[in-house]
């Protein structure tokens, strides 16, 4: 099929995020070509403050070096600027010439720095904060000269004030407002953030206009509209952004304060164009930060790539100032009105200060200097409505609650809630990277950034992922720290059930695919997950046959020769004349070459054709004995009571029900069970998965035997004395097994590795827990309520082949002569 | 297609064939298994193993790979070669499927 054109204008963070959410919706839709005006591959613009601060480097903070684009099979024109959209022959032209047609169209201009038109604002020496160039330039200035002013004294002009101070220059802002950062500080914090940054060095003009600037070619200084004046030698505008939008407007696109963009982020003007960043107007807001552009780009992707109708709705956001040693969280409505309901912490000495608006118990707005550990959760809280009376007289000292030890941040993480944003700019939550930490292993901040996007944009969380990391492999590092299930994963068993369990996963393939399996999947693994989503989810799970192991699909034994083997139950060991005769006429009537007498007290027909054996279990007519599955075999007693002269109990009897109670159950591996009449234990009962013993007035039960490769004697649960009892425990221990076992794990290894003790507080001593238990297993029961080779006869009987159709025999001609 | 040698014997409908899971088909002494992938390709084999001459219509389907039931190996169906560090090849059969309707070339 022939590939649809997506060429997009502007090669930043806002585009270049949404072709990355493209290739991973569908790697193959589109030929991509992108031009970007600047002569860099697509770079983290936010971190253009700490790289004029000198705390990073230009190549630290390239995020799709030039390799990416061609792996991904994108043209990428560097350094070419698009002059104009012909719309009507759906191409686009660079400065230079080049051209692009396309199918699609993405403009992602970003916006462009304003500056203000005083006279003199066009001299030499007066510059913006925008990109590297600028970034360069400054470099190239701080070398020559020594005095910097800095226009705006919000976010950008404060940290370009600073790093312009660590390059070893004077540097003084002007703001025309009484607070700085007005749009997000109220103004005791400004103040604060002032007294703070002046002790830093950096100097302050603030509530003044500039009205010139002045010198010859280059500037030399700035005049006031109090009359007053500034000597500086560089001078930077950092007063706020416009939507880069003239190139749209030119070829006809509506505009309005940006490029106007539907929910979908489609102009509204041409269905085959779209916008993203902070070029486009959504719902009357064009935005000034990453965390809603990224919103906007996965959007945009969902929508091109034809997965469905998903609606930008605009966003919330919330700041932080990255200027080091300086701590400033802000979001919503902080102002509070006249008779607002405001709490406030001032803790002068510490340097803290905290408020928060509250609105019927709901956090309407937040203002943090100093401490900002808790700006995350209430960020979440206020986003989620949460209603915080109940808190309200601890909130400040600490969201996660009083009298923890300080703010030592692994507390805090512990206690934050699983959705609570730790990346604001990426939207990923706490749970997010949590789950990254533990199905991937990952141990180090920058696995977490890659697998995540986590603290690659601002940086602002990094620490908060640092904290993350520390308390998710503190506790959990010895859980998760034993061998991947096999070859196709790095995942190991626990972490495949847990991913399972919460992403609500029902298919083996599905499983495969969301937890991204190397290949097709082999006999370990498939048959693995297939137990686990069985086991998980009885109702609403079908069985896999395809990931079943030959044994288990057949519902017989595979033999060396490729035929198979029957055993029908004899529950207990115990027959009947009528069950003899019976085996044996099918015996003789399919011709079996061996009957044989097994270890587990029953008979095997062995050497059975697969065509013969539809017909031979419907003549026997005998539920099926389970010899070939990971599921209850037999069930093995002495005579017990009833005959033997030294028997306690009757031991055939509970052998035989509790073999028809646990019938037909999937296991993590095979399960025996002896019972036995007194301690001779003539039942062996000692070496198998569950033993019991008939002791005068009760049973012993004693689990986790094996008689197996490595024989282990059982260890004692416990002594119980009715046979109800017997049957309850071991439902609550055979549950326990189902649920935390590893597939082809039994339970001697399983018994060992888990902890008898532990065994025993949940399957014994907690009765709750037994009760709980024992209703999840008959629950189960419930849903495992035919026996497989009935359901075969009956679908055989109705000519329904297509289940089970594998068995039927199919002959054709050897030769047909041409 | 009209070559003489490729003539197409009728096996059975694909839906017949379980999916991601095998049929057997006898050719006289020759056991043949036909396999329906994942995609409703469809693959023909000799269903021997190379290694004790296991079924291999009964092992699991892994990708366009059968592993056999008895003790593993790795064949791939294209070519019926065994997967290292195994070694040995199984004859593959010319299989295809039109309107529903699996056919066979010896
Ligand atoms: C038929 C029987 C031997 C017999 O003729 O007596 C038998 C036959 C097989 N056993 Fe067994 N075991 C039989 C009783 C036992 C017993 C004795 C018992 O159950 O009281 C044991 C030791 C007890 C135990 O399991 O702890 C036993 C320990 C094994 C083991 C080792 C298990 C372990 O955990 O170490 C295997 C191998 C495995 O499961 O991976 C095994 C595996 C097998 C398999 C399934 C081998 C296979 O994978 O093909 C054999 C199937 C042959 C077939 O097609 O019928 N069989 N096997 C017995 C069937 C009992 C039944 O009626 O179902
Ligand atoms: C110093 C600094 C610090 C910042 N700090 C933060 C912060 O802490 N948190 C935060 O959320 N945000 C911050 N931002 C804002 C953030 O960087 C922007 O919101 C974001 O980069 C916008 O992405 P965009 O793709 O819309 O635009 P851009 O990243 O600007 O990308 C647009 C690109 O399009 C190119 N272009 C324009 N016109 C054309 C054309 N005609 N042809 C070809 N190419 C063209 C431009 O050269 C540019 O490379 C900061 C910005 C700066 C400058
Ligand atoms: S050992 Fe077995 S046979 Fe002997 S008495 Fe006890 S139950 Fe009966
Ligand atoms: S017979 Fe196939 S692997 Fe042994």
């Amino acid at each position: 099929m022939l590939k649809k054109k997506l060429v997009m204008i502007g090669n930043g963070m806002a585009g270049v995020r949404a072709i990355e959410e493209i290739l991973q919706a569908n790697p193959d839709m589109f030929d991509i070509t992108i031009f970007g005006a600047e002569k860099y591959p697509n770079y983290n613009r936010i971190m253009l403050s700490p790289v004029l601060a000198g705390d990073t480097t230009v190549e630290d903070i390239i995020l799709n070096d030039e390799q990416w684009y061609a792996d991904n099979g994108i043209t990428l024109h560097m350094g070419k600027r698009i002059k104009e959209i012909q719309r009507g022959y759906k191409k686009v032209i660079a400065e230079d010439g080049t051209e692009a047609e396309y199918d699609n169209l993405i403009i992602a201009t970003g916006s462009d720095p304003f500056i203000i038109p005083v006279p003199g604002h066009d001299k030499d020496g007066v510059m913006a904060f925008r990109d590297i160039d600028d970034c360069d330039k400054m470099f190239a200035a701080a070398k020559k000269y020594k005095k910097a002013a800095v226009i705006g004294g919000g976010l950008l002009g404060l940290e370009a004030a600073k790093g312009l101070l660590n390059l070893g220059m004077e540097a003084t802002v002007i703001h025309d407002q009484a607070t700085l950062m007005n749009m997000q500080l109220d103004s005791v914090a400004g103040e604060m953030l002032r007294a703070d940054l002046e002790e830093q060095g950096m100097h302050f003009k603030v509530s003044t206009l500039t009205t010139e600037v002045m010198g010859d070619k280059r500037v030399s200084g700035l005049k006031f509209k109090d009359g007053s004046s500034l000597d500086c030698d560089l001078l930077i505008m950092a007063v706020g952004i416009r939507p880069n939008m003239a190139l749209a407007k030119d070829s006809g696109i509506y505009c309005n304060r940006g490029i106007v963009v539907n929910d979908y982020m489609q102009t509204v003007t041409d269905p085959a164009i779209y916008s993203v960043g902070e070029c486009a107007e959504h719902r009357g807001i064009a935005y000034g930060l990453v965390a809603p552009l990224f919103e906007q780009a996965k959007v945009l992707a969902y929508q091109i790539t034809g997965q469905g109708l998903k609606a930008y709705q605009g966003s919330v956001v919330s700041t932080k100032l990255k200027v080091s040693g300086v701590d400033v969280f802000s979001a919503g409505d902080f102002m509070g009105g006249p008779g607002a309901d405001v709490l406030e912490l001032m803790d002068r000495v510490g340097g803290v200060y905290k408020k928060l608006v509250l609105e019927d118990d709901k956090i309407k707005g937040v203002v943090m200097f100093g401490d900002t550990a808790d700006g995350p959760t209430f960020f979440q809280w206020m986003q989620d409505g949460k209603d915080v009376s109940e808190q309200r007289s601890s909130l400040l000292f600490s969201a996660s609650g009083l009298g923890d030890s300080g703010h030592s941040g692994i507390d805090l993480v512990s206690a934050m809630a699983d959705d609570t944003i730790v990346c604001g700019c990426n939207g990923v939550s706490k749970k997010d990277v949590v789950d990254a930490i533990m199905t991937k292993g990952l141990t180090t901040r920058k696995e977490v950034t890659s697998c995540t996007k986590a603290a690659g944009s601002c940086g602002g969380c990094a620490d908060l992922v640092d904290q993350l990391l520390a308390s998710t492999l503190g506790t959990a590092f010895v859980e998760s720290d034993h061998e991947p299930i096999c070859g196709c994963t790095d995942l190991n068993h626990e972490q495949v059930k847990e991913q399972i369990k919460t992403k609500k996963l029902t298919m083996v393939r599905e499983v495969m695919n969301v937890l991204e399996w190397k290949g097709e999947g082999c006999q370990v693994c498939r048959p693995a997950i297939n137990y686990y989503i069985g086991m998980l989810f009885p109702e609403d799970s079908e069985d896999d046959r395809s990931s079943r192991i030959a044994n288990e699909k057949m519902h017989a034994n595979i033999q060396k020769d490729g035929t198979f083997s029957v055993i029908p139950r004899i529950y207990g060991g115990e027959t009947t004349p009528d069950d003899l005769i019976r085996i044996a006429t099918v015996a003789k009537k399919y011709d079996v070459p061996t009957v044989k007498i097994t270890g587990g007290q029953r008979i095997d027909l062995l050497g059975v054709k697969k065509e013969d054996l539809t017909a031979m279990w419907k003549d026997l007519d005998m539920p099926s004995g389970f010899a070939y599955g990971k599921a209850l075999r037999t069930v093995k007693t002495c005579v017990g009571s009833k005959w033997c002269r030294f028997g306690t109990q009757d031991s055939t009897s509970l052998g035989i029900h509790l073999e028809k109670r646990l019938d037909r159950i999937w296991f993590p591996a095979k399960v025996k069970f002896g019972v036995s009449g007194c301690p001779r234990n003539c039942a062996e009962a000692t070496i198998k998965d569950i033993g019991i013993v008939g002791v005068e007035g009760g049973w012993e039960i004693s689990t986790g035997g094996n008689g197996g490769v490595h024989v282990v004697a059982t260890e004692l649960l416990c002594i119980v004395e009715t046979a109800e009892e017997v049957e309850e425990v071991s439902k609550a221990y055979l549950q326990h097994y189902r649920e935390t076992g590893r597939h082809n794990e039994r339970t001697a290894p399983w018994q060992k590795r888990v902890g008898l003790d532990s065994i025993k507080a949940l399957v014994v001593d907690d009765l709750e827990s037994r009760k709980a238990l024992v209703a999840r297993m008959d629950a189960y029961i419930a849903t495992q309520d035919q026996d497989p080779w009935a359901a075969r006869v009956a679908d055989a009987e109705k000519e329904q082949l297509n289940k089970f159709s594998e068995y039927k025999r199919i002959d054709i001609p050897v030769r047909v002569e041409a | 297609m009209g070559n003489a040698t490729a003539a197409w014997i009728e096996v059975c409908k694909l839906d017949e064939i379980p999916p991601s899971q095998a049929r057997t088909v006898n050719a006289g002494d020759t056991v043949i298994a036909v396999f329906r992938l994942t995609d409703d390709r469809v693959k023909a084999i000799e269903n021997r193993c190379p290694h004790k001459h296991g079924p291999l219509a009964e092992g699991i389907i892994s990708g366009d790979d059968i592993l056999c039931p008895l003790h593993n190996w790795r064949i791939h169906l294209d070519d019926g070669v065994v997967a290292a560090p195994d070694e040995g090849c199984v004859k593959t059969y010319p299989v295809k499927v039109e309107d529903g309707q699996v056919f066979l070339s010896l």
